[in-house]
């Protein structure tokens, strides 16, 4: 397979981070559905470079945050900001709504999703799924798009499934065609959502390599993940998620080795265990 | 049954070209019907799918009558109560006799308005079965709603309705048969016509027979080469699993 590994490892120290631009924001966002509240007030940042995993238990918002940065979720409360650029949300009728449908438009154009259940479009073949929105959406050339498309799906590991459809491969192989498609839209900073969650066990190796080869790259990337001893390779920070609030945030090392909050300690013994 | 033969075929005094002309006759209103059915429908099944409450009740009202009663009695109603209005709003301006309307635009009318109910249910179910990830996929790449209807609603919910849009196509074809009743020379009417001038009302409605079996036929076909085309991916991955 190739990914191309890039030269300029990720460099963890927080002084040379703390020195970048901020990409990707949440500002004291709260969600409820129904009468649960999932996310009570969560606030976390990723610097350019930063490569920053979200773990915790099943129901305590990760998720939820996740999809929050995209809009696919409205916050109750609080903001999100992409390379600093709050986007704006207005009370209507007892609901937030977006103010300017069309800077969200834009906004999701800059960043990139990846999706658990990969959520190709089946009645385009997997070149046709990684051109469609740079074409449409941002309208570029398609030969330029088309180009683009096939260097991403030889980095993915997909050159020869260039006019496959997305049901004649294996799930494997339609998330790494699905991380070529968000990565076709040049996006400042990738969001995963637990990208190898609804994988057979055989396949996660193949997509966590596609993974660790853009965070080599040196991209912005936020990680919700099961997959801790990934997590704890390839982060640059880590933010334990409880409950619907931050409950522990640090270095790798610090969250997955040497906890400092109880419930962060029992949750990662509990998982690392396992793994 | 030569003499049958005769008659039923395309010599002098034979009525084959008039049976095709009323073939092509109930294709043409077919057509026509179908197209306005399938606006009402999509329409409809936009404002059910995205419409406020009055829009959703008012479709709702739509769809119930007019998938409850007779299409022959929507046809009477067009036809029939329809020149009697005009009739009377005529008699006030004071002009007197029978005002007839166009049998194919009542036609037209009527079945597309019977079809169309039938259609909003067969779209709305077409968008419903979509999987929501794709739709979501679609939101979060930054697509507005025009493109996303466009390159992904559209396609995706046709490959999911088109079963249904050919029922909805054969139940046009087979009703177009009731508009006879406005003496529109269409088949139906036509193979009436011959059957009584001839006195052969076995040959002709035979002769009937082949003619509708030979438009549905077709134009089935037409429809599952369609659904066969657009649901390519699918099939090739059966292909190769198989």
């Amino acid at each position: 397979m190739a990914v191309a590994s890039g030269e300029q490892g990720v460099t963890s120290g927080s002084a040379t981070e703390a020195a970048k631009p901020v990409v990707i924001e949440a500002i004291g966002v709260e969600k409820k559905f129904g009468a649960n509240k999932v996310l009570r007030g969560v606030s976390l940042a990723a610097r350019e470079g930063e490569v920053v995993s979200i773990v915790g238990a099943s129901g305590s918002g990760k998720s939820t945050l996740l999809r929050c940065f995209p809009l696919l979720e409205i916050p109750d409360a609080g903001d999100v900001a992409i390379a600093g650029e709050v986007l704006a949300l207005v009370e209507r009728g007892g609901r937030r709504l977006p103010r300017d449908i069309g800077q969200v438009q834009r906004v999701r154009s800059e960043l990139g999703f990846v999706f658990q259940s990969f959520n190709l479009w089946p009645h385009r073949t997997v070149l046709g799924n990684v051109v469609e929105a740079p074409v449409h959406v941002q309208k570029r050339p398609r030969a330029e798009c088309v180009a683009e498309a096939e260097a991403l799906l030889e980095k993915v590991g997909l050159a020869d499934k260039r006019d496959a459809w997305p049901a004649q491969l294996s799930g494997g192989q339609q998330q790494r065609a699905a991380i070529a498609r968000a990565l076709a839209m040049r996006p400042k900073a990738l969001l995963f959502d637990e990208p190898t969650s609804a994988l057979d066990p055989e396949l996660v190796g193949e997509v966590l390599r596609v993974i660790r080869g853009l965070a080599e790259e040196g991209r912005t990337m936020l990680i919700v993940t099961h997959e801790m001893s990934f997590a704890a390779e390839v982060s640059t920070r880590a933010v334990f998620l409880d409950a619907g609030i931050v409950g522990e945030e640090g270095p790798p090392e610090q969250i997955f080795r040497h906890p400092q909050t109880d419930r962060c300690r029992a949750f990662v013994s509990r998982h690392l265990a396992r793994g | 049954m030569g003499n049958a033969l005769r008659l039923v075929g395309f010599g002098p005094t034979g009525w084959g070209g008039t049976l095709l002309e009323g073939a092509a006759m109930t294709l043409a209103l077919s057509v026509c019907a179908y197209l306005l059915g399938l606006a009402i429908g999509a329409l409809c099944a936009w404002g059910r799918l995205s419409g406020g409450r009055a829009v959703r009740a008012m479709i709702d009202v739509y769809t119930t009558v007019l998938r409850g009663v007779p299409d022959l009695l929507v046809i009477y109603l067009f036809y029939f109560g329809g020149g009697q209005m005009i009739g009377a709003i005529a008699h006030l301006f004071g002009a007197t006799g029978f005002f007839g309307l166009n049998g194919f635009m009542v036609g037209t009318i009527a079945i597309g308005l019977v079809t169309g109910a039938y259609q909003t249910e067969v779209l709305r179910g077409g968008y419903l079965a979509i999987p929501r990830g794709e739709i979501e996929a679609a939101r979060a790449i930054g697509m507005g709603r025009l493109l996303m209807l466009r390159r992904i609603i559209a396609p995706r919910a046709l490959r999911f309705a088109l079963p249904g849009m050919g029922n909805v196509w054969q139940q046009v074809l087979k009703e177009s048969a009731l508009v006879s009743v406005t003496g529109l020379a269409e088949l139906m009417r036509q193979v009436n016509v011959a059957s009584g001038s001839t006195q052969l009302p076995f040959d002709f409605t035979i002769a009937g027979f082949a003619l509708y079996l030979a438009l549905t036929t077709v134009s089935g076909g037409v429809f599952m080469g369609v659904e066969r085309r657009v649901a390519h991916g699918e099939r090739m991955a059966r292909k190769q699993r198989a």
